[in-house]
C-alpha cells in the first residue's frame, strides 16, 4: 500500500508527549518516526544507551514509552540489547512466552559512534534480531556539546571550540553507517527527516521487520549544539540531503543503494550557513575550510554513487 | 542418592549451571574462569540445556547481555575473574540497582598492575559497594553447593539483587576433588523456575526499567536497596537450612571451627582456610586454644553475628587477601575490627594482608601468625595492627 503521512501520522502514538526535551530537537521526531514503522498491534522492548534521549523521556517516576523500556549505561546499548532479544528467544522457546517483540536500541553518536562502538559492534556481528538506530546529532548533547567522532570538520564544539589558532575540530566524521555495512548484516540505511518522512519510514519498516540485525543511521539535528532556529529542523535536514552532505542510501543484503538523488546538488554553504556550529567558516580568508568541504563531500558523494546499483 | 565424582572447581560450577539450565549466559574468556563458560557452551552445543550462549566481545558487555536479559524475564549467568570483572564495575552497579538478580561465578584472581594470573581477592573486593551478594567457597563441594542455592537466595523476593559466588583461581578452580553432586531433579526442584512479578517481555504490562533518577527519589530507591542487603542474611541462612535438609550439608553466614573456648581466633575467606585449619588441628593437638571463622558471606557483611562469635576471644587476626592501599589494613579487617567495637569483651586485633598473587600460605604460615598473637596476648598489646605476611624484607614465616 502507497505510503501516506496522514495516515500514518492517525497511529496510535508510542512515545507520549511531556517528555523533556528541547523544542527544535529531532530526537523525539526521529523516535515516532522509527515506531510509527511498526504494526500497532506488534510490540516493542526499546533499550536505550544514556544520552539526551533517555533523560528526557525516562525522568522517575515518569516515562514517555508506552513498550517496555531499558537503559542501563551509555556504552552498552547494543550488547543489552542482545542479552534481551537473546532471553525472548529462550523463553519463547521454552514456551513461556508465546508473542513476539521487536528489539529496537536508540543511542546518540556518543553512545553508538564512540563508547558504545565496541558494544554495537559486537552485537552487530553475533547477529541478534535487532535494530539498533543512531540519532546521530553529531556532539555529545547531554554533557554540552562536546566533540564526537560524528563532529564534522571545522564545526565549533566545547571540546573543539572555534578558536584563534585552531579553528573548529581538526578532523573528519567518521563514516559509521560504512563502518556497520562492513559487518555484512542484512540491512543498513541512512536517513533523517525530509518531505513526509517517506524515506525514514520505509527504511525503518525495513530494518524493524528484517530477520537479523540491522542498523538504522538518522542525521538528527540539535538546535543547541548546531545553534539554529528551532523551526528550521526540516530546513536543515532538507539541506543536508539537497547537498549531499548526509546522502540518504541503504545497503541491503550488501547491496548498496541511494534512495535520493538530488536533481541539483546544492554547494555545501546552503548547508553550512544555516548554523551557527560553522559561522567562523564564512570569515573572510576562511574561504578554504568551505572549499575542502565541498571538495570533501564531492568525493564521498561520487564514491557513494559508483557503488549504488 | 547423591552422586560422587572428581571434578575441578570450575567443572563443577558448570555442571551447576549445566543442572540449573538457566535461560542466558552471556561471557568472555579470562582465566582462570574460561573454562566455565567452555564447559558449558559443550553443553549448550551438545543440546543438553535450554540455555542461548552468547559470546560477547567484552566483559563488560557479558554482564551488560545479562541485565538485558534478567530484565527481560530471563534467568542470566555469567563468569569472569580479574580485570573481567574490574569491566564490568560500573555495569555491576546497575545490576543491582536495577535489583536484577544475575548470577555471577567469580573465580578470584589478582587485579593487573602488573599482570598476574594467580589468585587473590582483590577482584571481588573491589566490587564489594556495587550492591551485589557475595559468598565465598573454600572448597570445589562449596563452590558447587553455594552455586545451587545462589538463584534461591538472589532471586527471594525480599532480596531481589544479585550475587556472586566466588572460588579461589587455580586453588579450587583447577584442583581436582572429590565431590558430592546432587541429582539433576533434585536440583530443578530445589532452584525451581524464575518467576519475576515483572519483566519487559510481559505482554500484558510494558515496564521501564533504568530510570533517570532525580533527588527528590535517588536516595529512597538506595534505602530500599540497602533493605535488600539486609534482608539478605535471613534469606541465605533459610535457603541454607532447606539445603542442609536435601544434601546434609550445612552452611551459614561463617563456619565457626573450633571456636568454643578459643582465647586466639583467625579470620580468613576461601581456600586458605583449608590449610588455615590444618594449622588449628596441628595447635590443638599440642592443647593450644586456637579456632578460625571462615566468612561465607561478605556481602552481607555478618556484622552482629561475628560480633557475637569474636566476643570473649583475646587476640584475633584478620586475614586479608587483598591489598586495599588504605594505609591502614585490608577491607575484611576493616569489617571485622567494626564488627567487634564495643562489644563487652573485645579482641585485641590485628590485620595480615597475605597471598597476594597468588603467594603461596603454608600451615606453617598461619601457625605463624598464632604465634604473633600469643605473643600479643603475652605483651597485653597489639603492636603493629597492620601487616603483611611472608614477604620479603618483611614479616618472614621461614619458607
Amino acid at each position: 500500500m502507497a505510503y501516506n503521512l496522514k495516515k500514518e501520522a492517525s497511529k496510535p502514538e508510542r512515545f507520549a508527549g511531556g517528555h523533556k526535551s528541547c523544542a527544535g530537537c529531532g530526537l523525539p521526531v526521529g523516535v515516532r518516526g522509527v515506531l510509527r514503522a511498526m504494526d500497532p498491534e506488534d510490540k516493542a522492548v526499546i533499550c536505550c544507551a544514556t544520552g539526551c534521549l533517555e533523560v528526557s523521556s525516562f525522568m522517575y517516576p515518569y516515562t514517555a514509552w508506552k513498550d517496555s523500556f531499558v537503559h542501563s549505561a551509555f556504552e552498552n546499548a547494543g550488547a543489552m540489547a542482545g542479552g534481551v532479544e537473546t532471553a525472548l528467544k529462550v523463553l519463547k522457546k521454552k514456551g513461556k512466552i508465546d508473542e513476539d517483540f521487536k528489539i529496537i536500541a536508540f543511542g546518540g553518536d556518543g553512545g553508538t559512534y564512540d563508547i558504545g562502538f565496541q558494544s554495537l559492534s559486537g552485537a552487530m556481528e553475533r547477529g541478534h534480531d535487532m535494530v539498533y538506530v543512531c540519532l546521530d546529532n553529531e556532539a555529545y548533547m547531554n554533557t554540552g556539546i562536546q566533540r564526537s567522532s560524528s563532529t564534522p570538520k571545522y564545526a565549533d564544539a566545547t571540546t573543539s571550540p572555534a578558536g584563534t589558532v585552531i579553528q573548529g575540530k581538526q578532523q573528519n566524521k567518521k563514516e559509521l553507517t560504512e563502518v556497520i555495512a562492513a559487518h555484512n548484516v542484512p540491512y543498513v540505511a541512512q536517513t533523517t527527516y525530509i518531505g513526509n518522512f517517506k524515506d525514514l519510514h520505509e527504511k525503518a519498516r525495513k530494518a524493524i521487520y528484517t530477520e537479523g540485525p540491522a542498523f538504522l543511521n538518522i542525521m538528527s539535528p540539535c538546535p543547541r549544539g548546531w545553534r539554529y532556529p528551532t523551526e528550521e529542523l526540516m530546513t536543515i535536514c532538507k539541506m543536508a540531503v539537497e547537498t549531499c552532505v548526509w546522502p540518504l542510501y541503504e545497503v541491503v543484503n550488501g547491496e548498496w543503494k541511494v534512495t535520493y538523488e538530488p536533481k541539483n546538488k546544492l554547494p555545501v554553504e546552503e548547508y553550512l550557513k544555516l548554523q551557527g556550529r560553522f559561522r567562523h567558516m564564512f570569515k573572510p580568508g576562511n574561504e578554504w575550510m568551505i572549499e575542502d568541504w565541498q571538495q570533501s563531500v564531492d568525493a564521498r558523494w561520487e564514491k557513494l554513487l559508483k557503488k549504488s546499483v | 542418592m547423591s552422586i560422587r565424582e572428581r571434578l575441578s572447581g570450575n567443572e563443577a560450577v558448570a555442571f551447576a549451571f549445566k543442572q540449573i539450565n538457566p535461560d542466558v549466559m552471556g561471557a568472555f574468556p579470562i582465566t582462570p574462569s574460561t573454562e566455565i563458560p567452555q564447559y558449558f557452551s559443550q553443553y549448550v552445543n551438545n543440546g543438553e540445556v535450554d540455555t542461548e550462549f552468547v559470546p560477547v566481545e567484552s566483559e563488560h558487555s557479558a554482564m551488560s547481555c545479562c541485565i538485558g536479559a534478567e530484565a527481560a524475564g530471563g534467568r542470566a549467568v555469567t563468569a569472569t575473574s580479574s580485570a573481567g570483572l574490574a569491566l564490568m564495575y560500573e555495569v555491576l552497579y546497575v545490576a543491582a540497582s536495577a535489583r536484577l538478580p544475575i548470577t555471577l561465578a567469580c573465580v578470584n584472581r589478582a587485579l593487573t598492575g602488573p599482570i598476574n594470573i594467580n589468585n587473590d581477592h582483590s577482584d571481588s573486593m573491589g566490587a564489594r559497594d556495587s550492591g551485589w551478594l557475595q559468598l565465598y567457597s573454600e572448597n570445589n563441594q562449596e563452590a558447587y553447593d553455594n552455586m545451587l542455592m545462589a538463584m534461591r537466595i538472589a532471586e527471594h523476593p525480599d532480596v531481589r539483587l544479585p550475587i556472586m559466588i566466588c572460588q579461589d583461581g587455580f586453588i579450587t578452580s583447577h584442583a581436582i576433588e572429590n565431590i558430592e553432586l546432587v541429582e539433576d531433579e533434585l536440583v530443578k526442584k530445589f532452584v525451581g523456575e524464575y518467576e519475576p512479578q515483572e519483566y519487559l517481555l510481559k505482554k500484558e504490562n510494558p515496564l521501564s526499567v533504568g530510570p533517570y533518577d532525580i533527588s527528590p527519589y535517588y536516595m529512597e530507591h538506595r534505602v530500599s536497596q540497602a533493605q535488600a542487603m539486609k534482608n539478605a542474611k535471613q534469606v541465605i541462612l533459610d535457603v541454607s537450612a532447606e539445603f542442609a535438609k536435601m544434601t546434609g550439608r550445612s552452611y551459614g553466614l561463617f563456619e565457626e571451627f573450633m571456636m568454643e573456648d578459643a582465647e586466639r581466633a583467625i579470620v580468613i575467606i576461601g581456600s586458605s582456610a583449608g590449610t588455615a585449619k590444618e594449622a588449628v588441628r596441628q595447635l590443638r593437638a599440642k592443647g593450644e586454644k586456637v579456632g578460625l571463622i571462615k566468612l561465607r558471606a561478605f556481602r552481607p557483611f555478618p556484622m552482629e553475628e561475628l560480633g557475637k562469635a569474636l566476643n570473649g576471644v583475646k587476640a584475633v587476626a584478620v586475614m586479608d587477601k587483598s591489598e586495599g592501599f588504605s594505609a591502614c589494613g585490608g577491607p575484611v579487617f576493616a569489617e571485622t575490627r567494626s564488627a567487634c567495637y564495643g562489644l563487652p569483651e573485645q579482641p585485641m586485633m590485628i590485620n595480615y594482608v597475605y597471598g597476594l598473587g597468588g603467594r603461596d600460605v603454608r600451615v606453617e604460615s598461619i601457625q605463624y601468625v598464632f604465634e604473633r598473637l600469643s605473643e600479643i596476648i603475652e605483651n597485653g598489646t597489639t603492636g603493629e595492627v597492620y601487616r603483611h605476611l611472608d614477604v620479603r624484607g618483611g614479616e618472614y614465616s621461614g619458607l
